[in-house]
């Protein structure tokens, strides 16, 4: 364990609900319709955290509770079931129906495994309905998706068979190209997690170690390791040196030989190296501050102090799984200022204190910090984009290159006509 | 149970973090679980406001549920006074607060806090956004108002008169997320000044606790958005004799109505000196040559029952289209919108539900769609071209231009907004003069990129077209076309292809016809003509 120096924070808190992971899940799979049951705010949420309406009718939407729903249980359960059957004749393609528990149904205790279980009697097979809960007392923004492959895991097929499982969303051509490099290192079997087609989902059992793509996915790792999944310790597939110990700590799993790692990765490992250089040029020596959101912010932190020479002022996390992050905290500098939770104004403060070059916030802060003068990149950017693994990290990179980059753009001009 | 997949408004919260956060002096407590605070970001992002919308979530989990949530409000709320130190505070919660019953606004008003406390109770499980700005800007008025003497406000209409003064009057409704009104409350003033009539307070954009209080101090109250200053205005009304103006300033007819209504108010007499036909360029521009072509032209609304009623009449009285469908999801504004379209001969869609909207847009088949950024998608989808005119909104519909609705001005920038997205008079006559000439087979665009020009050719001459032509024919058994009904059906623009073949085939079955050719074709016209 490295010397990092693990505070604690309780208060006002600025993160997403859990709900929001609904934004990539939907598009990861195809085939499946998540269906909140909850308030007008949370499809007035889901809505603004999507950004525009692109699509006419999305494969997400939101059964919303009214007065009368709140009279008695039995209502809710009947309307529950008069609202999916509507939404199924009209969408016939779904084949995955994914009931999402938020704040006001999980506190008037809707109970939506009984739901689930009670539409797959009626379904009969032809649409598989499964419960979880994204709601903001339980979940923050990527929790959502732990909930929602957790409540896939008792739907996979057992099997011993030999095989690698990357489990959490990656973007399609990222997980192609890290698809590949494994092939090259002789790994046969890989399967992922979410699948692309939500029936088309991977088998588990004995045979099947896992590595997680995500850092967020603590009780989906619990119970794959449950249904006899070994779960391979590693730092996230984040920057050179997080990708090429993720992709190093699977190849000695399957005893994969030290000169083909090498040989295989050594190329990647320069290419990317030469790459990143014009970002470290930029971001080397900047005072960094990460606002608690995504759950990236530690590999994050990791790569662009490690990788990219900036100075880490604080790194803000929603919640701390040690065991999760072991990896990750073992490759943090010494006394790295590292706080769970939060409260939203005493760090705002720390924030103005400290004066960094940039702050990786939720987009509800990011123009109030730009208009003081601090540049700021948005997490949630982080999980919509491919930043995943060795050849990526470039781009991850000038993903916080950019902001410091059109900070000096737009000084100098203003100077200039001064 | 409702089904919703996207949503004209939000919660009724939302609505009240519009007031609080147009206005400065004010906070709102707001208890309300972690992941509410996405609400930010419709401020910060929408508006691109560079300050933090000034509300404190209490953020409870689902550990806190167990214990203390009371104490957990109360202790927000100290810090937030203390941390802000604002003029007056809101308290009320948002969906999920509202089922565990911690009554924050009673805790709030226990602590001995020494600032005017207002209780918010928003329904979130049976009203909307707008519903929550009017009920919050209303009983803040009420809250902060309520014990000043009415003595000393009677005789209110003639007062200026009595002091010597200006007559002087307030500007309410205006607020962040709501549809322009940054630029409609400098256009109002702006006008207002040339007639001599002072601007008290403008309420909720920009003003404070402590200005709300000076709002009695005024000859009449200037109701820009109903959706958000009726029921305040009614109040004012009632307690403070202070008569309002009914009449919203959109549109150069509705503008000179509404100076009109306001100088009766205030018994003040109309200027002779001020040229109103000269104040905006509309009329002009609506007059002259090029704009024949507008004549007719076929227009769906819908929107915020203020913008739609505008805009129906703005269409039908000042650029001469042809209101061909009309709606809101405001339903407190239902029963006018209803009026209105009745005056129309149409029947007003009022609904929540954007793919009924959508269905109605593709009944009617308009050249031209007026609408929310709902209607946008939907249009873009139909090919349809479309000017946004009411929220929801997105950043682009907060222009860094001045662009307001309202007033003179306004007039000129809506006949810009609504005429550009078609296209230009001499553009389009050429395109059709030319349109069978071979340079134009690929289709021409108009210069906003929208499908225009109606070169039936192009349109067919596509594979996909062709085939989807081929599909649309073989779709119902009988009546059936002919190579030649097919080929004059081609001509006809494509925005009013869809409706024209149903109605020939519906009058082909009705007159037993089984083949459709051009004879059939004008047949059916001359029968729906009737």
């Amino acid at each position: 364990m490295s010397g990092s120096t693990l505070l604690k924070e309780t208060g006002p808190r600025e993160v997403f609900c859990g709900l929001t992971s609904i934004v990539w899940l939907h598009r990861r799979m195809p085939d499946a319709f998540f269906l909140v049951v909850g308030s007008r705010t949370c499809a007035h949420l889901i809505q603004s955290a999507a950004g525009v309406m692109i699509f006419a009718e999305p494969r997400f939407g939101t059964a919303i509770l009214e007065e009368r729903d709140l009279a008695g249980l039995a209502d809710a359960h009947e309307e529950l079931d008069r609202v999916v059957k509507n939404l199924l004749k009209r969408r016939p393609e779904i084949r995955t129906l994914f009931l999402v528990g938020s704040c006001p149904s999980e506190v008037i205790k809707i109970d939506l495994s009984r739901a689930a279980e009670r539409l797959n009697t009626q379904f009969q097979g032809k649409v598989t309905v499964i419960n979880y809960s994204g709601s903001g007392i339980e979940t923050t923004f990527t929790q959502g998706e732990d909930g929602a492959l957790k409540a896939l895991i008792p739907l996979l097929p057992s099997s011993t068979k030999q095989q690698l499982l990357l489990v959490g969303t990656l973007a399609n051509p990222v997980e192609d190209r890290l698809k590949t490099i494994f092939k090259r290192l002789g790994i046969q079997n890989i399967d992922s997690f979410p699948p692309r087609q939500s029936t088309e989902l991977p088998s588990i059992g004995t045979g099947t170690k896992v590595l997680l793509a995500q850092p967020y996915l603590t009780d989906t790792a619990r119970e794959l390791k449950n249904r006899g999944a070994e779960i391979i310790q590693a730092p996230f597939p984040l920057g050179v040196q997080g990708s090429t110990l993720w992709i190093e700590a699977a190849a000695n799993a399957f005893n994969v030989n030290k000169s083909l790692i090498d040989s295989t990765l050594e190329p990647l490992i320069i290419r990317a190296q030469k790459a990143l250089k014009p970002y470290i040029e930029k971001l080397s020596g900047k005072k960094l501050f990460l606002l608690p959101e995504s759950q990236l912010e530690i590999p994050l932190a990791r790569f662009l102090h490690n990788e990219c020479g900036m100075q880490l002022v604080e790194v803000g996390v929603p919640y701390l799984n040690r065991e999760m992050m072991k990896s990750e905290l073992d490759l943090l500098p010494e006394n790295t200022r590292i706080v769970e939770g939060q409260h939203v104004e005493k760090q705002l403060d720390r924030v103005r204190a400290n004066q960094p070059d940039l702050v990786v916030c939720g987009m509800g802060l990011a123009n109030p910090l730009e208009a003081e003068g601090i540049s700021t990149k948005w997490s949630i950017e982080m999980v919509f984009s491919p930043i995943h693994g060795i050849d990526q990290s470039s781009d991850l990179a000038e993903l916080f290159a950019r902001p410091l980059h059109r900070h000096n753009l737009l000084t100098q001009k203003t100077l200039e006509t001064v | 149970m409702e089904l919703t997949l996207w949503t004209y408004e939000g919660p009724p919260h939302i609505g009240a973090m519009r007031i609080a956060s147009s206005m400065k002096g004010l906070h709102y407590v707001l208890h309300a679980p972690q992941g509410d605070t996405y609400a930010d970001l419709l401020f910060t992002m929408i508006e691109r406001r560079g300050t933090r919308p000034p509300v404190t979530y209490t953020t409870f989990q689902a550990r806190d549920l167990g214990g203390d949530t009371a104490e957990l409000v109360k202790s927000h709320i100290h810090e937030a006074v203390e941390r802000f130190k604002p003029e007056a505070l809101l308290v009320g919660e948002s969906c999920t607060a509202e089922l565990i019953q911690d009554q924050p606004g009673a805790l709030a008003k226990g602590m001995g806090l020494n600032l005017p406390i207002i209780s918010l109770e928003l329904p979130a499980y049976s009203k909307k956004e707008n519903w929550g700005a009017a009920e919050t800007f209303y009983q803040l008025v009420r809250g902060l108002l309520k014990d000043l003497s009415e003595d000393n406000f009677s005789e209110r209409t003639s007062s200026w008169k009595v002091e010597s003064r200006r007559p002087r009057v307030n500007l309410l409704g205006p607020s962040l997320l709501g549809f322009r009104c940054r630029d409609d409350v400098l256009e109002i003033q702006k006008i207002l000044g040339e007639h001599g009539i002072d601007v008290n307070v403008v309420a909720p954009l920009g003003s404070t606790p402590n200005d709300l209080m000076r709002i009695p101090k005024a000859d009449a109250n200037v109701c820009l958005y109903p959706e958000i200053a009726e029921s305040t205005c009614n109040w004012l009304e009632r307690n403070f004799k202070m008569p309002f103006t009914t009449i919203v300033p959109i549109g150069v007819n509705a503008t000179k109505d509404f100076l009109k209504e306001l100088h009766n108010l205030l018994d003040l007499e109309m200027p002779c000196s001020i040229k109103e036909e000269n104040q905006s360029r509309l009329p002009w521009y609506s007059k002259s040559v090029d704009s024949n072509y507008l004549t007719g032209k076929r227009v769906f609304i819908f929107g915020d029952g203020t913008h739609v009623l505008s805009a129906a009449r703005i269409a039908n009285e000042e650029l001469g289209f042809e209101v061909v469908g009309m709606g809101t999801y405001s339903r407190e504004m239902a029963r006018r919108v209803r009026a209105s379209a009745k005056e129309l001969g149409l029947e007003a869609l009022i609904t929540n539900d954007y793919l009924e909207v959508e269905e109605a847009i593709k009944e009617s088949a308009p050249e031209l769609v007026l609408g929310t950024q709902m209607e946008r998608h939907s249009a873009k989808r139909l090919g349809v071209p479309c000017a946004v005119i009411s929220t929801p909104m997105h950043v682009q519909d907060v222009p860094a231009r001045y662009s307001p609705q309202m007033g003179w001005e306004g007039a000129n920038v809506i006949f810009d907004d609504w005429v550009h997205p078609l296209m230009m008079g001499l553009e389009e006559h050429l395109i059709g003069m030319f349109r069978h000439d071979f340079e134009f087979t690929d289709g021409h665009q108009s210069h906003l990129g929208h499908l225009g020009g109606h070169s039936a050719q192009s349109e067919l001459t596509t594979p996909q077209a062709t085939q989807q032509a081929e599909n649309d024919f073989s779709s119902e058994n009988w009546p059936t076309w002919t190579p030649e009904g097919k080929s004059e059906l081609a001509k006809i623009p494509f925005f009013v292809r869809g409706k024209v073949r149903r109605n020939t085939e519906s009058y082909a079955r009705q007159i037993g016809c089984k083949e459709i050719n051009g004879e059939t074709l004008l047949d059916a016209k001359a029968h729906f003509s009737r």
